[in-house]
């Protein structure tokens, strides 16, 4: 259960392909482009490494918001990568709507080297939508949270 | 256990204004493995290098994390700093506690959980690392120019004086690009054609360089030092070693209603064309879309009067197979579509052209001869409007977002040419800016000004109307005297946007090179490696990478060339050894991780196995390490989690999850 | 049942198989179960009727690595199976003699003991040949009848047809059962709102008790060895707790068999514990087919599979949430 008197901190992650997200995360970093430290940002080869049990050991940990972020279609540094890793990710959070888990705090974002204001927006806007759902309790492991 | 050595940059005031570097240092000692934290100044530097060295020899590390800037920006330099110390360089992990922290946090204690909880991810990690040995791969020593235009033909040429064979694909049937399309050139008004058709005669006659034109990369497979390319030869219908470059052909076709490409549409060339006089290779192609013959089985004139028998209808086209080590994309531009800007009247009116139309206007060999006249009638013109960005420095989705670059200078060119030719000739220019950096190029635009009197009007051009009488009126803005301005003009010249041409799109794909959101190809570094794609082995030469004149495109061209004589300098390059690895014992052998493999590094062998006691003779999934290239769709395919992926494994990220969530 | 017997006897005899894979008679009337046979004698106990539900496709992976050929008698649905299993490399086509056997639909001994007939002694039109539609059931109670409809599996209510999809020779006749549209269930819960789906879910999931035996029966969950056992995910030996393990478990569960899945529906009917396991698998094939177009697993051995292609127009995730 929330705890009402302490003040909600999300634990999100944020998966990003080397190529393309991490680079447009760096590039927002180098253009000062600020979105919530709440963000923490695993990088991955490519979109298409991210394994669905990741996001749901994230969750299973704690997490509040998992995002995966790419290269856009076509894009893909590996040609074909993130064209799997879409058809994964839509049946995946399919799935997690399918069982009663808030949407929202699922996401993939197409994000380019040369995107740092839609790396930094998408986090926003992100962290934005967890903190208006509130602490993951539907997919938290209750056992795992002190 | 690891003996893990923990390292926090300062990265002088970047990293250690906003986050608590030894706070960072002091807590990483609790993690499990760390034995050694230290946070100092810049780590990246010789000093910084070697306080890592003395670690990992004093206290016998297994594993290092340095938490400072991007992965993308120092990985190697930690790598190589680990490997001379002992250390395999893949026992090293980057915390990017800059870019992905302190530039972009504010509050000290926030940004110090955030940098603290990265470097606990990255030890979980290292934790999980295992010592890799890169491979070894060939290199091909040969490249391959795609677009056959001055950034193309410089780049090949360059390469090719350094030794190395260069193979450039051009689309259409001759080498020369937009350059060939072009009067004269900014800022010292040369002749175009005169200073690139030697470039042309020069790589068509190089021993080391080999042209296909009316060609193009169908296929590309492969990855840096080893790439296998298809390129289709388009059927010439034409034997290029039997024609002799004539003519005759040409003047007794007796299709002459296909518009001329090299002429931008404003004439009429025949079904058996070469684009231009000068064109290299002098030999025509049939267009069969215009050519009577192949639209009704009659004709083959051309035939007949060919001597020297170099017709060949039935010409198929040609799949050629190359290997190549590098690849240099120079595709070029094209100008855009205008059907968005209605108020231009464009399309309504023959008199409203664009400037590349107005090049070969202006231009001997163009529809007219090089006589400025108007297209509608053929009347010389006495009052001329050019309006610049047209599509340039465009908010809305109409345009582009970018300055085109090269129009200020193409303008003040146009006019100057125009005044000096016809001096009873007005000409005005509308301008939001006039943006002339370069080596004498503000000189040329207020020469244009001041010595030619041509008239500069800042402000926006809001209509062009064409009149009954075939005047064209323009409504525009004076921002200056701020007025409106309503002016009759007898033609009108748009600065219209440049655009990447539209098959790089295509081309990047194929390549796997990325591209922006203009269609610009992305540079490997936008400061530090502008002439690289990130991918490895492609490198960008001209337009493609941005817009860009002439003298920047050749100075471009020429170091992509140097890139690409890197490589091909090399006789073999390391591997990437994160490549994926399939579990002999958990392999199901059901081919899924080979249904998704874009390299076709996966293949099955049947393998005698000892499962715990059980022999027996399995089909499993065995990964060629040279095609890997690690992106790991396989291992999420494979439902056994037999396949995963060295430096990213399953239990690595887990491992990072876990940190992050903890 | 009888044809079944007697080809296998000549089968047998003629040296064409090595053994027969088919079911024989448990302990009670509805509790038939797989077994192999390897000679005549042992054929006496081979069964075959409307409580035959197991997919016997599965075995045929072990069968592949015996010595000679393996008689295995397929439902119509199980030849789906078979033939997914085919397609990846996990059965030989060459070990296996199939005999498609005729079906009218399968049997479900919960679903009988719910509408309140318990203490069965014996149970008759339940035969493959029975023309009869009704069920007579002798209890310690008396005689209970029961329309075979109503007893059926859910499964067979939304047959996906009595066609075998591979086989080398066919005994019996097939009937069709479907009277009710696959995605209804599906369709149902995705109607409900979010608290609603949780708490359905939430309830059903809370019963399993990680026999596995789910996991056992699928034909698509054939892994030599499971995430879940293997140490590749730091996933193996989690307590079989309340809470998350469960719903982890069967959302992987069900993705890594998704594309893969022939909605046979032996995972439901193992499941001690009832849970409508299928309603996991059937809502990854609803939204296959719905976004990339319907897809039949086991409808032949060379498609793609769509977790293993794509388009470049393919539906972005945020299509999820959006489809109302």
């Amino acid at each position: 259960m929330p705890l009402e008197n302490k003040e909600f901190k999300p634990k999100i992650v944020a998966f990003c392909c080397n190529w393309c997200s991490y680079a447009g995360a760096d590039l927002a970093g180098s253009s000062r482009l600020t979105y919530p430290a709440d963000v923490k940002i695993i990088r991955v080869p490519c979109s298409c490494r991210v394994n669905p049990m990741f996001i749901l050991r994230a969750f299973e940990k704690g997490a509040d918001g998992v995002i995966m972020c790419g290269c856009h279609p076509g894009d893909c540094h590996y040609s074909t990568g993130n064209y799997y890793a879409r058809r994964r990710m839509t049946l995946l959070f399919s799935m997690l709507d399918y069982i009663g888990v808030e949407n929202g705090r699922t996401r993939v974002e197409w994000v380019s080297a040369a995107e740092g204001v839609k790396f930094s927006d998408t986090m926003n806007s992100f962290v934005e939508k967890i903190y208006s759902l509130g602490e993951n309790v539907r997919l938290g492991d209750l056992r795992c949270k002190q | 256990m690891q003996r893990i050595g923990v390292f926090v940059c300062h990265c002088g005031s970047n990293i250690a204004a906003t986050v608590d570097v030894s706070k960072v240092a002091e807590t990483a000692l609790m993690e499990p493995g760390v034995v050694h934290a230290e946070d100092y100044q810049y780590m990246c530097s010789e000093a910084g290098q070697a306080k890592i060295a003395a670690a990992i020899q004093e206290k016998g590390l297994t594993g290092i994390v340095v938490c400072s800037c991007s992965p993308r920006m120092h990985e190697a330099t930690f790598r190589k700093a680990a490997e001379r110390a002992g250390l395999n360089p893949y026992m090293v992990e980057i915390a990017n506690i800059r870019e992905h922290c302190s530039w972009i946090h504010k509050d000290m204690e926030e940004a110090t959980k955030k940098a603290v909880i990265l470097m606990r991810a990255a030890v979980a990690k290292v934790n999980l690392n295992t010592p890799l040995q890169a491979g070894e791969s060939r290199v091909t020593k040969r490249a391959l120019v795609i677009g056959g235009g001055i950034a193309g033909i410089q780049t090949a040429l360059d390469i090719a004086d350094a030794g190395y064979e260069v193979d450039i694909v051009e689309k259409t049937p001759s080498i020369g690009g937009r350059m060939s399309q072009l009067d004269k050139t900014f800022p010292t008004l040369d002749c175009s054609a005169c200073i690139l058709t030697p470039k042309m005669v020069e790589a068509s006659a190089h021993e080391k360089i080999n042209i296909y034109t009316y060609s193009e990369v169908e296929k590309v497979s492969g990855f840096v030092g080893d790439f296998t390319v298809d390129i289709r030869k388009k059927a010439r219908c034409v034997d290029m070693d039997k024609c002799t470059g004539c003519g005759v052909c040409q003047e007794k076709c007796p299709s002459k209603k296909a518009l001329s490409e090299f002429n931008r549409g404003l004439n009429t060339r025949s079904a058996i064309y070469t684009p231009f006089a000068q064109a290299i290779p002098n030999v025509p192609v049939i267009d069969r879309e215009a050519c009577i013959k192949f639209k009704t089985g009659k004709c083959g004139i051309c035939s007949k009067v060919c001597q020297a028998g170099a017709i060949d209808y039935e010409q198929k086209d040609e799949i050629i197979t190359e290997k190549y080590g590098a690849i240099v994309v120079a595709t070029g531009f094209d100008t855009i579509n205008l059907d968005k800007y209605d108020e231009y009247a464009y399309s309504q009116s023959k008199d409203v052209i664009t400037s590349l139309e107005l090049e070969r206007v202006m231009n001997a060999a163009g529809p007219t001869h090089g006589h400025l006249e108007r297209l509608s009638d053929g009347k010389a013109p006495k009052e001329i409007i050019f309006i610049q960005c047209v599509g340039s420095r465009c908010s809305d989705d109409r345009g582009k977002p970018y300055c085109s670059k090269i129009c200020c200078m193409y303008t003040a060119k146009h006019a100057m040419l125009i005044r000096d030719k016809y001096p009873d000739v007005n000409v005005t220019v509308f301008y939001i800016d006039v943006r002339t950096p370069g080596k004498n190029f503000d000189e040329f635009y207020r020469r244009a000004v001041e010595q030619y009197g041509v008239n500069y009007i800042k402000g926006q051009v809001g209509k062009v109307i064409p009149q009954p009488d075939g005047k064209l009126l323009v409504q525009g803005s004076d921002l200056l005297d701020n007025r409106q301005i309503l002016k009759e003009a007898d033609m009108v010249v748009l600065a219209t946007a440049i655009e990447p041409n539209p098959d790089v799109r295509k081309i990047a794909t194929m390549l796997t090179a990325s591209i922006d959101t203009n269609n610009f190809l992305t540079e490997a570094h936008a400061k530090l490696r502008p002439v690289e794609s990130p991918t490895a082995g492609i490198f960008l030469s001209g337009v493609c990478q941005g817009p860009k004149d002439i003298p920047e495109t050749v100075a471009q061209a020429g170091a992509a060339a140097v890139k690409a004589i890197g490589l091909l300098a090399k006789d073999k390059l390391l591997t990437n050894p994160c490549t994926a690895q399939s579990d002999v014992l958990l392999c199901n052998g059901c081919s899924t991780c080979e249904n998704v493999c874009p390299y076709g590094a996966i293949s099955y062998e049947d393998k005698e196995v000892n499962d715990h006691g059980i022999r027996e003779t399995r089909r499993v999934a065995v990964v060629n390490n040279a095609l890997c290239q690690g992106c790991g769709a396989c291992t999420v395919a494979c439902p056994s989690g037999a396949m995963d992926l060295q430096g990213f494994s399953n239990r690595q990220i887990i491992a990072e999850v876990d940190a992050i969530c903890r | 049942m009888q044809a079944i017997i007697n080809r296998a006897k000549e089968l047998l005899a003629d040296g064409t198989v090595a053994r027969v894979l088919g079911w024989k008679a448990g302990d009670l009337p509805y509790n038939p179960e797989p077994a192999y046979f390897e000679t005549e004698e042992e054929l006496k106990d081979f069964v075959y009727n409307g409580f035959c539900g197991a997919n016997l496709s599965k075995y045929m992976i072990e069968a592949s690595k015996l010595e000679g050929k393996t008689m295995v008698c397929l439902k119509p649905c199980d030849t789906y199976s078979f033939n997914q299993l085919l397609k990846e490399h996990r059965v030989d086509r060459d070990k296996a003699y199939i005999v498609g056997v005729g079906c009218k639909g399968k049997l479900d001994i919960e679903r009988i003991k719910k509408q309140g007939i318990k203490g069965i002694e014996s149970i008759e039109g339940a035969e493959i040949s029975d023309e009869a539609e009704t069920l007579k059931i002798q209890t310690i109670y008396g005689e209970k009848t029961l329309p075979y409809a109503d007893a059926m599996l859910e499964r067979c209510h939304v047959c996906k047809g009595k066609e075998h999809m591979v086989f080398d020779e066919q005994i019996g006749e097939s009937k069709e059962t479907k009277d009710a549209e696959r995605f209804d269930e599906v369709a149902k819960i995705e109607a409900m709102s979010p608290e609603e789906k949780f708490a359905f879910f939430q309830s059903e999931l809370s019963k399993c008790i990680r026999c596995n035996a789910c996991r056992n029966a699928c034909p698509a969950c054939s892994c030599r060895k499971c995430v879940f056992d293997s140490n590749k995910f730091d996933s193996s030996q989690k307590a079989n707790a309340d809470s998350f393990e469960e719903k982890m478990f069967h959302i992987i569960r069900a993705f890594h068999v998704a594309g893969r899945c022939t909605d046979c529906g032996e995972c439901s009917r193992v499941c001690p514990q009832g849970i409508p396991l299928h309603l996991f698998n059937r809502k990854f094939i609803k939204d296959i087919d719905e976004l990339y177009g319907e897809y039949q697993a086991g409808e032949d051995t060379d498609s793609k599979a769509p977790l293993t292609n794509y388009t470049f127009e393919d539906a972005e995730p945020s299509i999820v949430g959006k489809r109302g």
